[in-house]
């Protein structure tokens, strides 16, 4: 760990926290422009295999394109039967979680002026697949834990990195999701 | 219809101390109270509680502790013959038993509406008290009919409870002041802990309120904090009015016993589910207290201050490997449930235009209205704005605040 005292330079991870806070700001004034729905099209390939169309959400009171749209694929691997050719969706929830708590340091190492130099994320989940065979009504489908261990060299003592964990954590959004309840409605058209 | 220069509504800490503040500046005035003198601490605490803070920091404005035990804790019974003493003393003039039931706009001033007649004012101080009614959440309602659920506010002891184990929700200081007390009486406790503010009751032999008092952090203004919100909506420590018991955090409470849980986050099927977030909360807590006593350490080591233990530093909060998830509240272990997620004012009463979106009074530096003041809430002018030895320097300059600007009104 690279520890330096660096007050007077000022850190740039490549995230623009004046406009976050200048956004709280705003939304602050009027809460209902904070209001987002994001959206994911998923559409049925073949077997277990599907892909995912990400190009537009809701916010600021409006519809918007994103740059392009993004895909993504999911599929189950060879020992399920399936062709392997995309990750499983519950391996995209670890990534999900992984790049929410990254980014989240960025942004709050930026904020605090605290020069990341790298920061790998690894991230697991426990499954008893007993679950989703339904072979046991006592085993959950989902992950029966989930751990993530952070790698960061940043110019920052240990502790202040800890903390860029934990708050990263406490404004996460897959965090929540993954550790609260939500309600889920899934309706056929 | 009685007019009179200016009404205080409540005669607490607060009500009092701007009583005093007023009489100083000859300025008329009377305090209208619901029930009697000190009536929340009188009648909406437990029986074992004692104040947060020691005997030496129990300081209103002409009136301070000056018995045998300054490191003392008042029990209730002491801060109401405290309180008492101190309206006693200076002859405060205070209606009992009059309960304001509507406050309304009246021209330049007040109209103010109470189960014994009709006052107006020209000033108005709303000092009625911080913690009148509990935060409960929404999806209490969820609860199945046979348990049993109250806030800190109704409860008094684990005997008057029904028989069977308790989920306590919340882990500040009344949250882990009534799970250890369950415990200690046999009863089977799961506290439901979200964020959470971990602090050792003493360091390097002083208690913590001295080192938050007298390295300046009580006296933190309004001004000197970027997000006034959160600061407002920071958690009691985890602490009881008690020297001997040092830490009164989850360590504390689990080697007593107690099954700690993630913040408890909703009720379906008739079960308690918590949040998998719990380890998260206690990193954070145990990252603030070791920053919090880290600054004091700079501070005392700055002022050159001598004496003193060496600084320490405390192992982190133990948890379970797997805190539960659930918990189901018809399987017969939980009969009640004590709700500690907090309080908030009762302004039910106040028919004015003065609260924000989310139903909180708005105000700057208690300055809600001309003419209209706010006491006693969380930081209202200073981090110390809640305690009882924050508010009299908030009446004080209120007090000078009201007077100054209707004199200058009426000139």
């Amino acid at each position: 760990m690279n520890i330096q005292t660096q007050t007077a330079i000022k850190a740039d991870n490549g995230v623009n926290t004046e406009a976050l806070i200048g956004a709280r700001g705003a939304f602050a004034e009027a809460p209902m422009a904070a209001q987002f729905t994001f959206k994911s099209q998923c559409s049925w390939i073949e077997g277990t295999y599907n892909a995912n169309r990400i190009g537009s959400y809701f916010g600021l009171g409006q519809e918007h394109e994103r740059s392009r749209t993004f895909m993504i694929e999911s599929d189950h691997p060879k020992v399920f039967a399936a062709a392997d050719r995309a990750p499983t969706p519950p391996e995209i929830v670890l990534a999900a979680l992984a790049s929410c708590l990254t980014g989240g340091v960025a942004a709050v190492a930026q904020h605090r002026n605290i020069q990341l130099n790298s920061v790998e994320a690894f991230v697991e989940g426990d499954v008893d697949v007993q679950g989703i065979l339904g072979m046991d009504p006592e085993i959950r489908n989902g992950f029966s834990a989930i751990r993530v261990r952070f790698e960061i060299d940043a110019d920052a003592s240990r502790d202040e990195i800890e903390a860029l964990v934990a708050q990263s954590q406490k404004r996460s959004a897959v965090f929540d999701i993954l550790t609260n309840p939500t309600q889920v409605d899934v309706a056929l058209s | 219809m009685i007019h009179i220069s200016t009404l205080i509504i409540g005669a607490g800490q607060a009500g009092l101390a701007m009583s005093h503040a007023l009489a100083a500046r000859g300025e008329p005035h009377v305090l209208l109270e619901r029930g009697e003198i000190a009536q929340s601490w009188r009648t909406e605490r437990w029986d074992s509680l004692r104040l947060l803070t020691p005997n030496w920091q129990s300081r209103l404005p002409g009136h301070a502790y000056s018995g045998p035990a300054p490191d003392g804790f008042m029990t209730m019974p002491e801060v109401v013959a405290f309180l008492s003493d101190y309206a006693a003393r200076m002859d405060a003039p205070v209606e009992t038993n009059t309960r304001v039931t509507s406050v309304t706009r009246d021209g330049a001033g007040y109209r103010v509406a109470t189960d014994r007649g009709l006052w107006t004012c020209r000033n108005l101080v709303l000092a009625s008290g911080a913690c009148n009614r509990a935060n409960i959440p929404a999806f209490a309602g969820a609860i199945p009919a046979h348990i049993h659920q109250m806030s800190p506010l109704g409860y008094r002891t684990p005997g008057q409870l029904p028989e069977g184990g308790v989920l306590v929700v919340g882990a500040s200081a009344s949250g882990v002041q009534i799970a250890a007390e369950l415990a200690a009486a046999g009863r089977d406790v799961v506290l439901a802990a979200g964020h959470h503010v971990r602090m050792p009751r003493h360091y390097r032999g002083r208690d913590i309120q001295w080192w938050m008092d007298r390295s300046g952090l009580l006296d933190t203004t309004t001004a000197e904090i970027d997000d006034l919100a959160r600061a407002r909506a920071v958690p009691s420590l985890q602490l009881v009015g008690d020297a001997g018991a040092r830490f009164l955090d989850l360590n504390a409470l689990q080697a007593a016993g107690v099954e700690v849980a993630g913040r408890l986050a909703s009720v379906r099927d008739g079960a308690a589910l918590f949040s998998g977030g719990l380890g998260n909360a206690a990193a954070l807590s145990d990252l603030k207290m070791t920053r919090a006593l880290a600054g004091f350490d700079a501070w005392a080591e700055a002022q050159g201050l001598t004496g003193l233990p060496e600084p320490e530093r405390f192992a982190p909060t133990a948890l379970p490997a797997r805190p539960r998830l659930s918990l189901d509240l018809n399987g017969g272990r939980i009969a009640t449930i004590v709700w500690a997620t907090g309080f908030r004012p009762d302004f039910d009463w106040l028919h004015l235009p003065v609260f924000d979106r989310k139903g909180r009074i708005a105000h700057r530096d208690g300055v809600v209205a001309p003419g209209l003041a706010v006491l006693g809430l969380p930081f209202l002018r200073r981090r110390k704005s809640s305690l009882i030895d924050g508010v009299g320097a908030d009446a004080v300059a209120l007090a000078d605040h009201l007077v100054t600007t209707s004199r200058r009104v009426a000139a």
